[in-house]
């Protein structure tokens, strides 16, 4: 008889996987938690301050207080996920240590090391990673990402980068695949990830793990259209409880990216439900301030 | 549903639905994806997938699916559930949230989320005799344990003596994930003695 496996990636890629066709939602508080559990979502990401305060409040943002997390994993049963910094292992191992389900390495939270991400692959927690392209997305999986979003820009409900970034994905994949096996060498350097991994990608027309869509989500139309561009799954960041009726919104985020084919479903679940957040245009954004152009 | 190829659903609200296609494709077995009562009049039989058991639950309410599928459950169509699939067709859940509700089907108390969080996810193989062979590769994610068998006949259990898989004449609900560790026999199994059997 076998002995048990933990932490290989089939292990880590296979939660990723029961997530598909769900809403994950960025909680503050407990409250909040237990709101987005209600309302379907299939996992939370804790966090201290939603992106859109973050980007309001400025400062050096951080791994969010372990009681914070302790405390949002008691209030629900679905899967919690946590942020680190970029770099930042020691986050990692102590969310790790904390038994949180899933670590983001994100880019909403202030990078700690502007050269390398996370080793991921030594850690028997499974990780998501932020990408605006394929090259980005494939360096991740080969640090041990189990699974990938689009970046987006975070906390602008301002869901034009996270549509970039998934068609800038999706038609890399694509081109990819249309490549002749001799030239997938040249497609290797340029993408600036490993050949085995492009060869892969080009053999089989997709990424070898779910892509999320993130960054800008506020509407269920906006979620919808995630889906409908080949998003496996939605991450609403902001955009619930930075709105006007976070209960109400949650629930119609949820239900249009179940249904996201079906207008008439859209269309009933986006009525009444109060102010979307107010929204920052991506394009008044100066670049300094602009979230997605961290990692590389 | 000509002679004895089936048409298996795939329930597809949430989960690894895609997973369950490719073990179907690679058996050669005519599948479809089902959202609504209309899609699952037109199954020989089921697939409920992995994924969250509380947000399928809350979506086949919302959308309207929900008493159709214990109707059918209770005519006798062939269902086979992994993981959460299981929790849905338990009568009994333990662990789950305040207004979880199931399906029903199999007279069992199932444990959710019974091993502890991600970090105790693990892969393993295990004994299935009902099957036979080399053991059965298998993935448990967060998974649930069947903590009383009820009137269920068992046909998985762990080295350690949970037990991951039950069946209850046409229904058959598994802990684990053999969709996500190219293990196509359970799948085969399944559809040979439980799902052909049942067309008339």
């Amino acid at each position: 008889m076998a002995e048990n496996t933990v932490g290989t990636l089939r292990i880590k890629s296979g939660l990723a996987d029961m997530l598909k066709g769900g809403v994950i939602m960025d909680v503050v508080t407990p409250e909040q938690a237990r709101i987005a559990e209600d309302a379907g979502a299939v996992a939370v990401m804790a966090l201290e301050r939603v992106p859109a305060d973050i980007r309001a409040q400025g400062g050096v943002a951080r791994m969010s207080d372990p009681d914070l997390i302790d405390a949002i994993k008691r209030e629900v049963k679905i899967p919690v996920m946590a942020k680190a910094r970029i770099g930042h292992f020691v986050e990692a191992q102590v969310l790790e240590a904390l038994e949180v389900d899933y670590i983001d390495e994100s880019e909403v939270l202030s990078p700690a090391d502007y050269v390398n991400h996370i080793d991921k692959s030594n850690f028997t927690v499974p990780f998501v990673c932020g990408a605006t392209n394929l090259g980005e997305a494939l360096r991740r999986i080969t640090e041990g990402a189990a699974m990938i979003r689009s970046k987006g820009e975070a906390g602008t409900g301002d869901v034009s980068e996270a549509t970039k970034h998934i068609r800038t994905i999706k038609s890399e994949i694509a081109a990819l695949a249309a490549k002749n096996a001799d030239e997938l060498f040249v497609a290797a350097k340029e993408l600036q990830a490993p050949y085995e991994l492009v060869k892969w990608v080009s053999e089989n027309g997709k990424l070898p793990v779910v892509l999320f869509v993130a960054g800008g989500v506020a509407t269920p139309a906006d979620a919808a259209m995630m889906m409908q561009l080949g998003a496996d799954g939605v991450f609403v960041g902001s955009g619930v409880f930075k709105s006007g009726n976070p209960v109400e919104r949650a629930k119609a985020i949820v239900k249009a990216t179940a249904a996201y084919t079906d207008a008439k479903v859209i269309a009933e679940v986006s009525r009444g439900l109060g102010e979307a957040m107010v929204g920052i245009n991506v394009n008044d954004l100066p670049a300094p301030h602009r979230l997605s152009e961290r990692g590389w | 549903m000509a002679g004895n190829s089936p048409l298996v659903g795939v329930l597809a609200l949430q989960g690894d639905v895609r997973e369950h296609e490719g073990v179907l494709a690679e058996l050669g077995i005519a599948h479809r994806q089902v959202r609504n009562a209309e899609q699952l009049a037109e199954v020989d039989a089921l697939i409920i997938p992995g994924g969250e058991s509380s947000v399928i639950d809350k979506l086949t309410r919302i959308f309207g699916v929900r008493d159709a599928l214990v109707a059918a459950i209770q005519r006798g169509l062939p269902v086979l559930g992994t993981c959460a699939g299981l929790i849905l067709l338990a009568d009994r859940v333990t662990g789950g949230l305040d207004d979880q509700q199931t399906f029903g089907g199999l007279d069992v108390t199932v444990e959710r989320n019974a091993f502890g969080s991600q970090v105790d996810s693990f892969e393993t193989t295990i004994d299935m005799p009902a099957i036979g062979g080399a053991p059965i590769r298998s993935s448990f994610i967060r998974a649930p344990i069947v903590r009383d068998a009820g009137s269920t006949e068992v046909i998985a259990t762990l080295p350690t003596g949970e037990i991951v898989g039950v069946r209850h004449g046409n229904i058959v609900g598994i802990s684990f994930h053999p969709e996500v560790s190219n293990e196509l026999r359970v799948h085969d199994w399944w559809v040979r003695t439980v799902v052909v059997p049942s067309l008339r």
